[in-house]
């Protein structure tokens, strides 16, 4: 089977000033594949997923997105950015747009798609991810969970070829974790290829192809939900799962 | 009433030019180059520097002496340059309280820089300026009175010459303080609608 490469990161590593980041990160993400990073906090691994659609920009080493390798000072990183879509932890949906508009704003402005068009395709995600009834609300009048499949939809909109999670319902009332989960697993259904930063530890064993645990802007240790999960060869993973699971 | 419509003429022009020129110098102020923002930094450090009147006359006689520029116009120039400067510092600041995850919302949508600005940060940014702007526009159309001073008749210009030929001040200058209330509670009241207004999506 000769699954297409989506995501390649060879020796990637990043720093904050003195502060190295990420180190000698090497990962690989095929079409369709789901790809869970687990880690405590400032382990590195919102950093990795933010340099993955360069909202953070790379000391040294490879990005290789869709079979192009990405140089982020001779590449327009808008152009590759359309093919990847992201959520994050706070929503970022745009208050001053309504939930209709939010969905169409990229799609029209820089997909340079009809209205008409973007429209009628922003009414069927926001139907998919069962908001077809918030067309023309603003986000603020939404629970936190509808903010977050808002957001959803609106990285959907540009037809992605990889979507992007970070921390997705870190921000959420418990109750309200389900249904982005939900919407989340939905897509792994589809076929999404996704890459997610999560606590949610019985989401990552649900959903996931391959977890990835970080340590202190490492890849320690990467497998099946089941490898990772059941069976951790590292004293490091070990502690850290026990004292989250 | 020619002095009323003089003072409104001078206030709506001046204003509306002011918030063209505080809108570029604020995006200059929050750009990456270096040049362009000592640019904005040397025009608010003049126009904070200096007073307003030295500003009109120093605008005045340059442009009408050498430019060969109408009076109307001149006096347009000076409070506009005085009022762009402190709307190019209410409406940077009001960009910079934009959440950062706005910018990267529309940057992880792949809009370009000047998209995100224009179409994400801007919208928001002018709606939180709106009251300090509000403000600003009382202050512009106060200060438009300093006008009188290179001879313009507008509502204090008038007040000063109809005073000095009565040799009855007090009069004059009342009707003209009333005016000028009126004026500000007519804007202030517009102000706080529009404020109302976009107000709704939050």
């Amino acid at each position: 089977m000769n699954t297409m490469e989506m995501i390649r990161v060879n020796n990637l590593n990043k720093s904050f000033g003195n502060l190295q980041v990420l180190k000698d990160i090497n990962l690989t993400v095929k079409e369709r594949e789901v790809v869970v990073l687990v880690g405590a906090s400032g382990s590195g691994k919102s950093t990795l997923l933010r340099c993955l659609n360069f909202l953070e920009l790379k000391n040294s080493g490879h990005i290789i997105i869709d079979g192009e390798r990405i140089e982020q000072n001779t590449h327009d990183l808008n152009t590759i950015r359309k093919k990847i879509g992201m959520v994050f932890q706070h929503f970022n949906l745009f208050p001053h747009m309504t939930v209709l508009q939010n969905i169409i704003e990229a799609p029209t402005h820089v997909k340079r798609k009809s209205k008409q068009q973007a429209v009628s395709e922003g009414k069927v995600l926001l139907g998919k991810v069962g908001l077809g009834d918030k067309l023309h609300v603003y986000p603020s009048t939404l629970s936190g969970g509808q903010q977050q499949r808002v957001a959803i939809a609106r990285a959907l909109a540009m037809n992605p070829k990889v979507m992007l999670f970070d921390e997705p319902t870190s921000a959420l009332d418990p109750e309200l974790v389900g249904e982005v989960l939900g919407t989340i697993k939905e897509l792994a259904k589809e076929g999404m290829t996704m890459v997610i930063v999560t606590h949610e530890m019985g989401f990552a064993r649900e959903v996931a192809d391959w977890v990835i645990y970080m340590h202190e802007g490492r890849i320690v240790e990467a497998g099946t939900p089941k490898e990772v999960f059941d069976y951790p060869q590292e004293l490091r993973t070990q502690a850290f799962l026990s004292s989250v699971l | 009433m020619e002095g009323l419509w003089i003072t409104i003429k001078l206030s709506v022009v001046s204003l509306i030019i002011a918030l063209i020129i505080g809108l570029f110098f604020a995006i200059l102020k929050i750009s990456n180059i270096r040049i362009l923002k000592w640019v904005a930094d040397a025009y608010i450090w003049i126009v904070r520097g200096t007073p307003l009147i030295v500003q009109i006359f120093i605008l005045y006689y340059g442009l009408t002496d050498l430019l060969l520029i109408p009076m109307f116009w001149a006096g347009v120039a000076g409070l506009a340059f005085h009022s762009g400067a402190y709307i190019a510092e209410i409406i940077r600041g009001a960009i910079q309280s934009i959440d950062k995850g706005q910018i990267e919302a529309g940057r992880s949508l792949g809009m370009s820089s000047g998209l995100t600005i224009r179409r994400i940060v801007l919208p928001q940014a002018i709606r939180r300026a709106i009251p300090s702007l509000g403000n600003q526009f009382i202050i512009g159309i106060k200060d438009s009175s300093l006008i009188s001073f290179i001879g313009m008749q507008d509502l204090f210009g008038v007040a000063s010459t109809m005073g000095s030929n009565s040799f009855d001040y007090l009069p004059y200058f009342i009707t003209v303080a009333i005016y000028y209330l009126i004026i500000v509670l007519i804007l202030t009241y517009f102000v706080n609608i529009t404020e109302k207004k976009l107000a709704k999506s939050d």
